[in-house]
């Protein structure tokens, strides 16, 4: 079970969190035009690395805030967690 | 009542506390703290089981985890358990065993016959065999198969003990409480450190226990004790015995298995059995100690085959002796002190070791003690069936691949000793890549993934001076890390015998022209010869010759057995073993209850129940509930002898033709605030929310961003700021989620807050012609009229003096209402309802006749927005805006979604209108027709028309209102059923809506 630090309530335990996929993707504005492969990309398409991941996790029985986690899909390591207005690196 | 193999006043048992137990049938007896294993070696008794596939006798081998034969059915406080380890079991007074695997008895096995037709019984036997027929699999091979296969017979009753799980958090856990683990430990907490020491044994000090040595001029065992009993008293320590750490997962978490009671006479009831505990350790030092591992040699497995080190526990700690004319057959000086205890109780060994004489401090006393000493010798054969009677022996050429000077002595124990195998299991576990110490033929941790130490013989030390220094280093070092300071302690100083070099010699060739079984994996059968024939098939892998063999497998995991299968696969492939790798090590380490991983979660703590404020008088009033999610909501009120169908007709009907309550509590609610909420709506939802004026409701449609239907509801607007959404039952915390995913993550701009407060409201839905007579009984204070609270209307009102929401919504598809109380007043709210209306016939309806109402009235629920359909599939394309975007917009311009022929929402009614039509059938055009039948749609809802007295169901079908008129088959092969229907439009009842406005 990972151990995952939170921005907001520090570490706990993953059971606590969901997960939300890739935090790298970003929505296309709304009310604004979108190439149809632009919005396929969003919709649809995601990388899969083995290694270094920066994804979203929710708190759900905690704060409730959304994170981002940097994880190695491999080895489960977290280098670094942050909130979601916050960059990684 | 003598014990014929009991040593007087040896060992660490009570001997003022006798214990009775039986074994199979047989009464014996023990003492407090003997295991199951030690009281029956003490009464003569070595024959326990029969093996996994050749039902060969087997007895014990080992002297705690290490052991793979002596598996038995054990029963004791009221409960049966099979496969438990005999060697580890602490004896309890009434406990009965039994051995596993033989019919009708150990002692005269049937299925013993497979030894003798050995021959046809070669590695990947069943791959090979079972093949052909195939139609003789499932008839005759599967059963027999699983018939013959397994060991033990689990219990069917209920169990009733209690399990628990705990979450724990340390600076420092301690795994294994022999030398090294106490060093760590101890200088662990001397800096402040919180510790957890775990031992899996009932004693603690390991080997300390059982090893000629001193420390500080204390015996071992003394100063163990004199350790045990301060870190006892260290307010920062936790001292756990019975306690095995068997799986070590991410994050440095450990899990480790706590039997708490099973060694208790009487308990309380709320002393768990045994326990689970989560721990989450800031540094973990390993320090599991080693196994001894066997020389192979013919008939190896003969019951009074013993590891020499299991021997001497069995007579320092036990005071049992395994035999009285012993055998010690070695290549290392290790087994030199089971000798030298034997001879201390006045039994004389022959030592047998693989090493030219050569002289070391343990071989000289040994000499000067008068023990007959053969070097350059070793065991070939055991002679004997139940119980080893002789053994050939011979002496060993140079090469040591023959042997001359062959001679039989009479001996009834051999006690085997071929060097020691570090336990791993724990370091590779955490993800540590092991390396080959060539010093010692056997693998030790290498760079750590985890914050993970091995010391003592867990990391190949075997010197108690090296041991000792490595526990106290490791110990203060790591836990002056984490606690910023330093406790200085002397490491005390040790006395112990010096070992001399052991052999690397771990198999005995077979002798000229006989051909014995020698095994190198007791539990799951697996000989040499096995193992030749994998590789001579061309497995290579050592992970399929694992597979292919079972070598290594199952609750033993290589235990005794995983080097020297290493070594014989490397000295056939020619290769060096590291070079041959390891198979993976899998937790547990050692088995455990299913019960502990299950702990309390069962029955009714298997989940929560949820449960709506009204439901005491749902439960009063015959209620029979269904599960909605972890909801209970009334299914039907059941009146007399009525059946589901019949309950949920009238109460359907009697909603069309007066009025019915439905307790909605559990819909998912959601209070959205902000100045931003209009345009956030607007954003969620399909349809324009811009425009929505204060005191208003509106229905609404959620996508993904992928154009699929998420959810519907309807949405009120409070105030200006302020609106109260509502969501499907089963969709509510995902709803919630995705709410907050758009507000903290795509658009933090707008200025929005949302909350659920699902538990805060009762709901009550009151639906029927006669719904608006029973409101304005309700609310006599409140203009109800048509005019005044219109379709979507929603006012404030007080029900009885108590703030209440009143909304005209309906999901039945009648003129409606749907009252929204604080949580509190619930009951209250339902049994007023149920009082006033009385004289319009109201009647409670459950989720069945929910359900009617609602798919005869064409209405969508969760069987059509089943994550594969879009708005138009479910004929609600009208809710989908053109002019604004919204959450999954821009995918509804897909290719896919916009094809003629697409699977679209229809009705069905059976064509002699009688037959239901299970959910779940397949709509086909030719019942007959060849398989794969062609599948034009399926089934997603069905009811019984109240309204027009017959079946009728929703089908999500190819080309959807073009099929209307058309007539198919629905066929479910589930139910073996084909009925003949007709494509109708899918709005069955007042398709034009004019009873919700009217």
């Amino acid at each position: 079970m990972l151990y995952i630090k939170c921005p907001y309530c520090g570490l706990r335990a993953q059971k606590e969190f969901s997960y939300g996929g890739d935090a790298t993707v970003k929505r296309p504005n709304i009310n604004e035009e979108v190439s149809s492969e632009d919005w396929d990309n969003f919709v649809y398409m995601r990388k899969s690395p083995r290694g270094k991941h920066i994804e979203l996790w929710q708190h759900i029985a905690g704060c409730r805030q959304w994170i981002k986690v940097q994880r190695d899909t491999a080895t489960h390591e977290i280098f670094q967690t942050a909130k979601v207005t916050e960059e990684i690196r | 009542m003598s014990q014929p193999f009991r040593l007087n006043k040896v060992g660490l048992i009570n001997r003022n506390k006798k214990i009775s137990f039986t074994f199979n049938g047989k009464k014996l007896f023990g003492y407090e703290g003997d295991t199951i294993a030690s009281a029956l070696i003490a009464n003569g008794i070595h024959l326990v089981g029969r093996s996994f596939k050749y039902h060969r006798p087997r007895g014990f081998f080992g002297a705690g985890v290490e052991e793979p034969n002596a598996k038995l059915q054990v029963e004791f406080n009221g409960h049966s358990e099979p496969n438990v380890n005999a060697t580890e079991m602490e004896l309890v007074e009434g406990l009965s065993a039994t051995s596993q695997n033989c019919w009708p008895s150990v002692n005269f096995d049937i299925g013993a016959i497979n030894n003798f037709l050995k021959m046809f019984f070669p590695a990947g036997f069943y791959y090979k065999t079972f093949m052909w027929p195939k139609s003789f699999w499932y008839k005759i091979y599967e059963p027999f198969i699983r018939k013959a296969a397994g060991l033990g017979v689990a219990s069917i009753e209920k169990d009733k003990e209690r399990y628990e799980h705990k979450f724990e958090y340390c600076d420092l856990l301690v795994t294994g409480s022999g030398p090294s683990g106490l060093a760590s430990a101890y200088a662990a907490a001397k800096n402040g450190a919180k510790v957890i020491l775990a031992e899996d044994k009932p004693r603690f000090g390991g080997t300390l226990l059982t090893d000629d040595v001193s420390i500080d001029n204390l015996s071992g065992k003394d100063w163990a004790e004199k350790i045990i009993t301060e870190l006892k008293s260290m307010p920062n320590v936790t001292v756990k015995n019975r306690s095995q750490v068997f799986g070590y997962y991410d994050h440095n978490m450990l899990v480790m298995f706590e039997r708490v009671s099973d060694h208790l006479e009487k308990k309380s009831k709320f002393t768990p059995r045994q326990r689970l505990w989560y721990i989450r350790a800031k540094e973990t030092i390993l320090s599991t100690g080693s196994i001894e591992r066997p020389i192979v040699f013919g008939n190896n497995d003969t019951p009074g085959i013993f590891l020499s080190a299991a021997a001497k526990e069995y007579m320092k700690v036990y005071g049992v002796l395994v035999g009285k004319k012993p055998l010690i057959f070695t290549n290392n000086d290790s087994a030199y002190e089971t000798a030298l205890e034997f001879k201390k109780n006045n039994v004389e060994p022959i030592i047998l070791d693989t090493r030219e004489e050569h002289s070391s401090e343990l071989i000289d006393e040994a000499k000067s003690k008068g023990i007959d000493i053969r070097f350059s010798h070793g065991v070939i054969v055991a002679n004997g069936y139940k119980k080893v009677k002789s053994a050939k022996i011979g002496k060993l050429n140079k090469d040591k691949n023959s042997f001359e000077k062959i001679e039989t002595v009479d001996c009834d124990c051999i006690c085997v000793s071929g060097f020691w195998t570090p336990s791993v299991h724990l370091a590779s576990q955490s993800g540590n890549k092991l390396k080959y110490e060539e010093k010692i033929d056997a693998f030790i941790p290498d760079k750590k993934k985890q914050h993970e130490t091995s010391v003592g013989a867990a990391n190949g030390s075997f010197t108690l001076e090296e041991s000792l220094k490595h526990g106290f280093e490791n110990g203060s070092n790591l836990s002056a890390k984490i606690k910023e300071t330093k406790t200085e302690i002397s490491i005390p100083n040790v006395n112990e015998k010096k070992y001399g070099a052991h052999d690397k010699f771990w198999c005995m060739p077979l002798p000229k022209n006989e051909n014995p079984k020698r095994f190198v994996d007791f539990q799951n059968d697996v000989s040499v010869s096995d193992i030749e024939i994998a590789l001579r098939e061309g497995y290579r892998s050592i992970e399929h010759v694992k597979r292919y063999t079972t070598l290594g497998m199952a609750t033993d995991q290589g235990r005794t057995s995983n080097l020297n299968g290493l070594q014989l696969v490397s000295n056939i492939e020619n290769k060096i073993v590291p070079e041959v790798g390891h198979t993976t090590f899998r937790p547990p380490f050692t088995p455990i209850t299913i019960g502990t991983i299950v702990g309390r979660e069962v029955g009714m703590e298997y989940m929560p129940t949820r449960k709506t404020p009204m439901h005491e008088w749902h439960e009063k009033n015959n209620a029979v509930f269904v599960d909605a999610g972890a909801w209970k909501r009334p299914r039907y009120y059941k009146q007399g002898n009525e059946t589901l169908f019949e309950a949920s007709k009238r109460e359907a009907k009697n909603v069309r033709e007066n009025v019915g309550i439905c307790d909605v509590t559990t819909l998912g609610k959601i209070d959205i605030k902000g100045p931003d909420a209009a345009e956030f709506l607007n954003r969620v939802y399909t349809n324009a929310w811009m425009k929505l004026p204060v005191g208003k409701a509106r229905y609404g449609l959620m996508l993904r961003e992928d154009g699929i239907v998420m959810d519907d509801g309807t949405t009120t607007r409070i105030s200006e700021n302020h609106y109260h959404m509502t969501t499907t039952t089963a969709q509510a915390a995902n709803v919630l989620s995705h709410l907050e995913y758009y507000l903290q993550i795509v658009w933090p701009e707008l200025n929005v807050n949302v909350v659920s407060t699902t538990e805060q409201w009762a709901g009550a839905a009151i639906a029927g012609p006669k719904s608006r007579d029973m409101l304005s009984k309700l609310y006599p204070d409140l203009e109800v009229s048509n005019e005044a609270l219109p379709f979507m209307g929603y006012k404030e009102a007080e029900f009885f003096g108590v703030p209440s929401r009143i909304f005209r919504i309906s999901f039945s598809g009648e003129l409606a209402y749907e009252i929204n109380i604080k949580s509190d007043h619930g009951l209250f709210m339902w049994e007023k309802m149920m009082e006033v209306g009385k004289e319009f016939g109201n009647q409670p309806y459950g989720t069945e006749a929910l359900s009617t109402l609602r798919i005869e009235m064409g209405h969508v629920a969760g069987p059509e927005l089943d994550g594969r359909t879009i708005p138009s599939d479910v004929s609600l394309n009208g809710l989908v805006s053109k002019k604004k975007d919204f959450i999954g917009k821009n995918s509804l311009g897909r290719e896919a979604f916009n094809v003629e022929s697409r699977q679209k929402i229809v009705g069905l009614i059976p064509i002699d209108r009688k037959s239901s039509i299970p959910e779940g059938s397949h709509i086909v055009q030719d019942q007959n027709a060849k398989l794969p039948n062609p599948k034009l749609g399926h089934v997603s809802s069905s009811c019984w028309s109240v309204e027009n007295n017959n079946p009728f169901s929703l089908a999500i079908m190819k080309d959807g209102k073009n099929m209307i008129g058309k007539k198919f088959f629905a066929v479910s092969p589930l139910k073996n059923k084909s009925i003949e229907v007709e494509v109708i439009s899918s709005h069955y009842v007042d398709p034009e809506g004019k009873r919700v406005r009217s």
